[in-house]
């Protein structure tokens, strides 16, 4: 059960149960939809974009335990946040659920380091950046195109 | 013939003896892809280690020998399927090239706009997919038979949606997602009744019960190898001979033709007409001797040990609350396809691979059915009859440990 703990850790069962930032967005200015054409998951992220800072994000959908709590903790972590910041952890958080990340980066990425655990299930990885690509094409998709590289 | 034994037949599968996260492995996802007994390995390696050569037009003793094998596994699918003629036999990648092949060279040259094709809500992406694009082609229109909430065909709706301008009924015999049996003689004598001929899509057939394509009558049958504990890619396209005798040839290039001139190209007949290109030679060798195994074994008594456990999983399943069985049709295949309140079906997977027991979870390339039950994804058990009582046990305790986790 210890890797299985590492993977279904506290914070990810909580917001699995309790997601945050979740239904609709009253002022929202861009929005994507996101599918993963494997599992049949998909979601809808909203943003309220102003003057480059995210004011609002929320997110809809149906999917596990793991997109469902990924999109909830990037919800609270992006909020209020510049879109090349969240972009940035977009790049890092991706990082650490393939090939992971120093420990600084890790620390930097506060409550998300909880997906640390993703890398060691392969077939889980998809769960938990779908909400991450969504949110990347709902910023897109406003037109303020952050740079990844 | 020995009386069945799953625990005697489980020992020509080496596969299944293995630590998967330091548990033994219980294998519950035959459905997806069935494993294979070691007559099924030796056949292929003996093959390349001795047999290897192109079939056909090698004059030397290899090639010979080669097209031999092939041949004669044509006859063993012949006699497997109960076949009138060997040419009858096509062997094609699996189930989806088979379907795409029907659909491809029999369905889009005769469909004209407003004409039908009947499927139903319970199909395979495969046996959907492309009856959706040869509609899609031609402004023909797809008929769904919808089910019943047990997920039972409403055979009341497919009679009636059997009509004038119906071409083709394309149905499965065995749902892949629920395990329903399909009336498939009814299905073949309703449309017959009309002149309309059937496809039927028998990947979740073969391996559990006796097909006779004779008895059933219907024009197309078609399966896969590596469901019925043979090789992937390579499968089988069962069609009555006078109807693709007047098919036109669906690919193009070697094998496939008598003569080729610069001016024109005379085609071959069955089944050389529709195997253009070197075949899958090593994997037709490797279906043979995966139902020459098959017919050693007892096979009435194999599915019947098939679906006494998957009953029993299911009484299982229903004494805890927290899980709900999707599909209670009366006559069911050994599969059992469910959903937890707590839990989503890949959380399920996940746990339980940790466990030891591998099932599947997600659309099971049914989205229509999904959306049908109104549940994105379920969790799948599919059986062989090479599992056993006590694999049964191993899942139901794991899905404690996803109560544990998510209760």
């Amino acid at each position: 059960m210890s890797d299985l703990r590492e993977l279904y850790q506290e914070v990810i069962l909580d917001h699995h149960k309790r997601p945050r930032n979740f239904g609709p967005l009253a002022e929202a200015n861009g929005h994507a939809e996101g599918r993963n054409p494997l599992c049949g998951d998909y979601l809808t992220v909203q943003v309220d974009v102003e003057g480059g800072v995210i004011k609002g994000v929320a997110f809809e959908g149906a999917g596990c335990a793991i997109s469902r709590a990924s999109a909830s903790l990037m919800t609270d972590a992006v909020k209020g946040r510049p879109v090349e910041e969240a972009e940035r952890m977009f790049e890092e958080f991706h990082r650490m659920v393939t090939s992971g990340v120093e420990d600084a980066v890790e620390e930097s990425l506060g409550k998300l380091a909880v997906f640390c655990g993703v890398r060691e299930f392969p077939s889980r990885v998809k769960c938990a950046s779908l909400a991450w690509h969504t949110l990347h094409a709902a910023l897109e998709a406003k037109g303020r195109t952050a740079s990844t590289e | 013939m020995i009386p069945f034994d799953a625990a005697v037949v489980r020992r020509d599968f080496p596969i299944l003896d293995q630590l998967v996260h330091g548990k033994p492995l219980v294998y519950l996802d035959n459905a997806a892809t069935a494993q294979k007994p070691r007559a099924v390995i030796d056949a292929i390696s003996n093959y390349y280690l001795s047999g290897n050569a192109n079939i056909h037009r090698g004059v030397h003793l290899l090639s010979e020998r080669a097209t031999a094998g092939y041949e004669g596994a044509r006859l063993v699918v012949q006699k497997f399927l109960n076949a009138r003629e060997s040419r009858e036999i096509v062997f094609v990648r699996g189930t989806t090239e088979a379907i795409n092949l029907v659909a491809n060279a029999y369905a889009r040259p005769l469909l004209r706009p407003g004409d039908e094709i009947v499927v139903s809500i319970l199909e395979h992406h495969s046996n959907f997919v492309p009856w959706k694009m040869a509609c899609e082609a031609t402004g023909a229109v797809l008929r769904v038979v919808p089910m019943t909430d047990a997920g039972e065909l409403r055979m009341d709706e497919y009679e009636r949606m059997l009509g004038d301008r119906t071409r083709l009924v394309a149905l499965g015999h065995v749902s892949n997602a629920l395990g329903t049996i399909n009336p498939a003689a009814e299905i073949v004598r309703l449309a017959h009744a009309r002149g309309i001929p059937v496809l039927l899509d028998g990947a979740q057939a073969v391996p559990h019960m006796k097909v006779d394509v004779a008895a059933l009558d219907c024009d197309f049958y078609a399966f896969s190898g590596h469901k019925l504990f043979g090789p992937t890619g390579i499968g089988v396209l069962y069609g009555k001979a006078d109807l693709m005798d007047r098919m036109p040839p669906w690919q193009g290039g070697g094998d496939m033709i008598s003569s080729v001139t610069l001016e024109e190209v005379r085609y071959n007949t069955l089944p050389a007409k529709f195997e253009a290109g070197t075949p899958d030679i090593a994997g037709v060798v490797g279906l043979a001797a995966a139902i020459e195994y098959l017919n050693g074994i007892d096979m009435e008594a194999a599915s019947a040990h098939e679906i006494a456990l998957a009953r029993y999983a299911e009484a299982k399943l229903s004494e805890f609350d927290d899980v709900k069985l999707v599909g209670r049709a009366a006559k069911k295949a050994g599969i059992v396809s469910f959903v937890m309140t707590s839990a989503h079906p890949h959380d399920i997977g996940t746990i339980l691979d940790r466990e030891g027991v591998a099932i599947r979870t997600g659309h099971h390339c049914c989205q229509p059915l999904m959306h049908r039950l109104g549940v994105p994804a379920t969790a799948r058990a599919s059986l062989a009859f090479y599992n056993t009582r006590e694999d049964v046990d191993r899942f139901v305790d794991a899905l404690g440990q996803v109560r544990k986790m998510f209760g």
